[in-house]
């Protein structure tokens, strides 16, 4: 009796083992497509309240989303033409970023950086310098940044900054129970 | 608890969170929730209309005995229990 009983929990604890492997774990996934203002202060919004509840936080900046991660005090050398043309186009870092909508030429996204500060919202650089503080994992897609031409030397510092591709972010995504794109 | 009940209540650790808006106040909850031993009470004070809600379901999320709120004229003090 006693053996049937062993061996049963047994098979029940391998059983318990395997599925636990495949749950879903306490962790977001969020790809950043996007350079937009306000759909990147969503993302880090989102990224630091998760931390504030204990989830793990992987981000997948690609596209657009990229240019946030760049430094304006670094440049890269030994570009092409045309890395050198994008490099100049887009924006260079967090605070060059614009709003999706109702930018007016600048004006718009001046006037929600001032209406940030007076309401004490933390503005993007705080909120990235706390997401470094709290864990946040931010991946880059090195496609994204091949095509556009920027270097890794000309990014800014975030501790464990990593270059990868989609299969790194799916598999991430897999593994968390949120999965978002912004 | 009553709103007596939560006024009566000596806070082990009060967090002034107002001032700050979301996530500020979550980020102070959970940074100061470590500073407080377990089944110690932590207040925090905020000014933020969504953190009435928050820091509930963060309680929630987290394990912590939500107490209640306590509305003054400016700003409402929230109550929790730690785990």
């Amino acid at each position: 009796m006693s053996a049937e009983i062993e061996n049963q929990v047994k098979i029940l604890e391998e059983q318990l083992k395997k599925l636990q492997k495949k749950q879903a774990k306490d962790q977001i996934s969020i790809i950043v497509f996007s350079g937009d203002l306000d759909k990147v202060l969503a993302s880090m919004i989102i990224a630091t309240g998760a931390r504030a509840m204990d989830m793990d936080v992987k981000m997948f900046f690609t596209f657009w989303g990229t240019t946030m991660l760049r430094d304006k005090n670094k440049s890269a050398k030994g570009k092409d033409f045309m890395s050198k043309m994008f490099g100049f186009m887009l924006p260079k870092g967090s605070t060059q970023l614009k709003l999706s909508k109702l930018n007016m030429a600048g004006m718009g996204t001046e006037m929600l950086k001032g209406l940030m500060k007076k309401k004490n919202v933390a503005s993007l650089e705080e909120l990235i310098k706390s997401a470094a503080e709290l864990g946040v994992e931010i991946n880059i897609c090195q496609m994204s940044m091949d095509l556009m031409g920027f270097k890794k030397e000309e990014m800014i510092d975030y501790p464990n900054i990593k270059y990868v591709g989609v299969a790194s972010y799916l598999a991430d995504a897999d593994e968390s129970r949120v999965q978002l794109f912004i | 608890m009553t709103t007596d009940e939560l006024k009566a209540i000596k806070s082990d650790l009060v967090i002034d969170a107002r001032g700050t808006a979301c996530p500020g106040p979550l980020l102070a909850a959970k940074k100061a929730i470590g500073e407080i031993e377990s089944g110690e009470i932590m207040e925090i004070l905020s000014a933020d209309e969504g953190t009435k809600h928050d820091i509930p379901r963060w309680c929630d999320k987290m394990d912590h005995e939500f107490l209640g709120i306590v509305e003054t004229d400016s700003y409402t003090r929230l109550f929790l229990k730690k785990a």
